[in-house]
């Protein structure tokens, strides 16, 4: 065990499985000189065959990771910020997300592409995206979205041991939070299970990534209040641990889904339904989405700011269902 | 020029040809009496285009294609029954049903799809190409495409790719002189699609598409080359669709000029024949081969009529390695 930042996790995830499988490559745009901090020594350690500087050629470098997977490679791809898929929209969606299934199983793309949602730091509507729900919407594609740097290391880790294309959507605001990891080089975290970050019984706060902090600090502040919040992360978005969230609810009877996405047809969308759906019954109160509202990001940082999910947004909500409750009942 | 005295090679060049040219006569008959369901676009017409560039591959070597996917599995070497039955939405279809006539791609003789987003093979190709080039094999990939491919992106970012790379990649352009309906010359920029081999420093090859021969010589040349860690070539064949862009749909869209009857006098077929006889192939040695591979087609056909529809749990299969669940609902109405 070591505390290490989530920046820290992803070098440690990659490093290690570099170093456990010949098969793994990596590929993006600028990676040998280690922007972020997240490929730290690597040229040194691998060399610059299996560290490859790309041309700036989204849909060309994360198409040829398909074709590489086809063939028996395990490229990651660093496709650094997550607007920078959009112009790969072409091979992720009909050639990764479709080869497999349009050829009838032949085809086998186990490859990782990630991607850094950086939101809140004034860099303008277009560097600051958190564009997962996009993909939720193409099957084919696996969704990893973790928090923290455990649930980091140990999904991006098991997303490049799976044999299934994988987006690792990585949050920005998570960068620099450390938590204890271990160093076990076969530690991982399974695909498709979610975690419950904090025990409550009011209320259950499904959030996603970054929001996922936010929803710890508002459940904090609460418990002074007496409003007991249960927190859950489900750190992957598809395929998504529905049990997990449906169990919840039906203990605690209350549900906000909190998403840093944009809020029509949000990752926090998707769960509201099926939570409307498949616990109904459990239900005392309507089911709260906490979102990015539906426009663009400015680049002034006091109108950018108020529009993410905040402890105070999500306090307040938790007040209201609380409250709610309360008056139906009387 | 393929050695003199190399008959079987020759005879399997008119072999694959000859096979693409009946599989699709009689595919097309049968699609017009509503037995293969969706669109089928044919190839008839570029056959010595893709035998020509094919038999320069060995069956190890990748290959990506098209929508117009007919022609390219047979031209590297598939048998017909699982093509014909994919035509078919069979069980036993090559892509269990599941691709079609768009995408019939036979992974067993190295093919990595037929790709039916125009272009968008161009950076699987590469990807192969880097992907045989790290496992130290001296495996190449080839990509096929058509003229209107060559206006896309992808198509330039595979390409540039693969020469920053030196990546052992053969670009074919099968220029068949129209989109769909736009001719080439409304859409593509200069007189000549390899011409701008020059941009990315590679070789740029012209060769008669009309001319197996020609086609399998300027594919070897560009195959030793990669091979010999020196990069792609991109070489445009010069062929002409004869059919609709996909057949069966009441009008002609192909805006065909009296250069129309010129193509169709350079039948590659035709004069593929044409030289073996005069090369001294015996007719009766041609006219076995054109036989065996009617029965061959009958056969196909038979067979894919026989085999059964995928089950309705296949459409859940093969999104992910491991089968999605089926929605209750969705089961009890299927």
């Amino acid at each position: 065990m070591a505390k290490i930042t989530f920046l820290e996790a992803i070098q440690q995830a990659q490093a290690e499985e570099l170093e456990r499988d010949p098969r793994v490559f990596m590929m993006g745009e600028d990676i040998r000189c280690n922007v972020f901090g997240t490929t730290t020594g690597f040229v040194e350690r691998f060399g610059e065959e299996r560290i490859r500087d790309t041309p700036i050629s989204e849909n060309g470098f994360i198409g040829a990771a398909g074709g590489a997977a086809m063939v028996g490679m395990r490229p990651i791809v660093d496709a650094t910020l997550s607007s920078f898929l959009y112009p790969a929209m072409d091979q992720i969606c009909s050639i990764i997300a479709k080869s497999r299934y349009i050829y009838g199983g032949q085809a086998k793309l186990p490859l990782v592409l990630r991607s850094c949602m950086f939101y809140g730091n004034s860099n303008a509507a277009q560097h600051s995206d958190r564009p997962y729900p996009m993909f939720m919407n193409m099957p084919g594609l696996k969704i990893i979205c973790p928090s923290d740097a455990a649930d980091m290391k140990g999904l991006l880790k098991s997303a490049i041991r799976d044999d299934d294309p994988v987006m690792s959507f990585e949050d920005g605001t998570c960068w620099m939070n450390k938590a204890e990891v271990p160093d076990d080089p076969d530690f991982l975290i399974p695909i498709g299970k979610g975690d419950i970050k904090r025990e409550g019984t009011d209320i259950t706060v499904v959030a996603i990534a970054g929001g996922v902090n936010v929803a710890l600090k508002a459940a904090k502040q609460l418990a002074g209040e007496g409003i007991s919040l249960e927190v859950i992360d489900p750190r992957t978005l598809v395929p998504l641990d529905r049990d997990l969230i449906l169990r919840s609810v039906r203990k605690t009877g209350r549900a906000i889904c909190v998403d840093p996405a944009n809020r029509t047809c949000s990752a926090a969308s998707e769960i509201a339904a099926t939570i409307v759906e498949e616990a109904f019954e459990a239900l005392r109160a309507p089911v709260v989405r906490i979102t990015t509202p539906d426009t663009h990001l400015p680049f002034s940082p006091l109108i950018e700011k108020p529009l993410y999910p905040s402890v105070e947004r999500i306090v307040s909500a938790a007040r209201r269902l609380v409250g709610a409750v309360e008056f139906q009942s009387a | 020029m393929t050695a003199i005295g190399d008959n079987d090679r020759r005879l399997e060049k008119y072999r694959r040809m000859q096979r693409i040219r009946q599989f699709e006569t009689k595919a097309e008959s049968i699609h017009a009496a509503g037995e293969i369901p969706g669109a089928l676009h044919t190839y008839a017409g570029m056959e010595a285009s893709g035998v020509g560039a094919c038999m320069a591959l060995r069956d190890d070597d990748y290959m990506v294609g098209t929508h117009r996917s007919h022609g390219h599995p047979i031209a590297k070497g598939s048998t017909l029954r699982p093509l014909m039955a994919e035509l078919l939405g069979k069980a036993t279809g090559v892509c269990k049903g599941k691709g079609g006539s768009m995408h019939l791609s036979d992974f067993a003789m190295g093919s990595l799809g037929e790709t039916s987003i125009v272009g968008s093979g161009g950076p699987v190709a590469a990807g192969a190409a880097l992907g045989a080039k790290l496992q130290g094999l001296d495996r190449v990939a080839l990509c096929f495409f058509g003229d209107g491919a060559s206006s896309e992106g992808a198509i330039h970012e595979g390409m540039n790719l693969a020469a920053v790379w030196k990546l052992p990649a053969i670009f074919v352009c099968e220029n068949n002189r129209f989109g769909m309906s736009t001719p080439t010359s409304a859409a593509v920029a200069g007189v000549n699609v390899a011409d701008r081999a020059h941009g990315y420093g590679i070789p740029g090859v012209i060769v008669d598409g009309q001319d197996v021969d020609a086609v399998e010589e300027a594919v070897r040349e560009a195959v030793d080359r990669a091979r010999a860690g020196k990069g792609p070539t991109l070489i445009e064949t010069k062929t002409y669709r004869y059919r609709d862009h996909a057949v069966n749909m009441g009008r002609d869209l192909t805006p065909r000029g009296p250069e129309h009857d010129d193509w169709v006098a350079r039948d590659p077929i035709t004069l593929y024949r044409a030289r073996l006889l005069a090369d001294g192939v015996a007719e009766g040695d041609l006219d076995a081969i054109d036989a065996a591979i009617a029965e061959e087609v009958t056969d196909s056909l038979n067979f894919a009529r026989e085999s059964a529809y995928p089950v309705f749990e296949e459409a859940f299969d093969h999104v992910f390695v491991d089968r999605l669940p089926i929605p209750d609902d969705v089961l009890a109405h299927a």
